[in-house]
């Protein structure tokens, strides 16, 4: 991979390769699968007219300690207007989060990768994004929300979890934050081409 | 603000539309996830804030566990708060103290 870098003219430029393009494909895909799941089940029976004024949303926070940690309580310590704040605004914010990961993959599928997830990325071509104006804030956002969700599988809740689980006897615990760090350094570096 | 009784809602009501309104406040609160150098871009591109001034909050967030981003209207920290929620960042809102 070659990190986030700004050209002269035109936005910022990476290089994936086949396999790290995919990941990112992936994750995004069950990012936008929890979302859906969490907008999903009012969406039935939802008043047409509420839904586009974006009313009528779940007032009761998710049970997922991922799409917890993705759509928080607004008031810390008053259920109550919790509750109504998120009635008014959590669907909004959940079908945010989701054109963002759309975006995302959008930007690797049109940069040429294959997003079948059948396809085989031995022998595919490496995948080089320049990010639009629009497009740097939709992967700023979902690379942060993916690391959200990471983290939360992970078990991390504060800094010192990090090396616990960089550390950990669990092969699959290590694999996946070799995978954590990964797009901590794609995302650092994104931010940092932009100053 | 407190409700005042039916009974005598004309006086007090007057006042209360004369009085300031308590200013509202927008906490942005630690996490081990979110990169100090996007902390601070957020901070720098969504209230634009100074580098300087989008550094020292994300420092405070960072060391003291929260910090205070913005104040105003409950209605204007609605918006940020949703704001923050929409960069992946933790924040709540509540009546200045």
């Amino acid at each position: 991979m070659k990190p986030f870098r700004r050209r002269r003219r035109g936005g910022p430029v990476a290089t994936f390769e086949p396999g790290e393009a995919h990941l990112l494909v992936n994750l995004s895909r069950q990012l936008v699968e929890l979302l859906r799941d969490r907008n999903g089940a009012d969406e039935a029976d939802a008043d047409p007219l509420a839904a586009q004024l974006g009313l009528g949303g779940p007032s009761e926070p998710p049970d997922d300690p991922v799409l917890q940690r993705l759509l928080p309580d607004a008031y810390r310590d008053d259920a109550g207007e919790a509750g109504e704040f998120r009635r008014f605004t959590e669907r909004s914010l959940t079908s945010t989060k989701v054109g963002n990961a759309e975006t995302l993959i959008a930007s690797l599928v049109d940069a040429g990768l294959d997003p079948q997830p059948t396809a085989d990325p031995r022998g595919q071509a490496p995948v080089e994004v320049e990010l639009t104006p629009d497009a740097v804030q939709a992967w700023l956002r979902s690379l942060t929300d993916i690391r959200l969700a990471v983290a939360v599988r992970l078990g991390i809740e504060d800094e010192s979890d990090l090396e616990i689980v960089a550390h950990s006897d669990d092969e699959a615990v290590v694999a996946m934050s070799e995978i954590y760090d990964w797009l901590g350094y794609v995302q650092e570096s994104l931010v940092t081409s932009l100053d | 603000m407190t409700k005042t009784a039916p009974v005598q809602h004309r006086e007090p009501e007057v006042d209360a539309t004369l009085e300031p309104e308590t200013p509202w406040v927008t906490i942005v609160w630690n996490d081990p996830v979110n990169l100090m150098s996007y902390v601070a871009y957020v901070f720098r591109t969504y209230f634009g804030y100074t580098e300087a001034k989008a550094t020292e909050l994300m420092m405070a967030v960072h060391h003291e566990g929260k910090a205070v981003v913005s104040s105003g209207s409950r209605e204007q920290m609605e918006r940020h708060v949703q704001a923050m929620h929409e960069f992946g960042l933790w924040a709540t809102l509540q009546k200045d103290t």
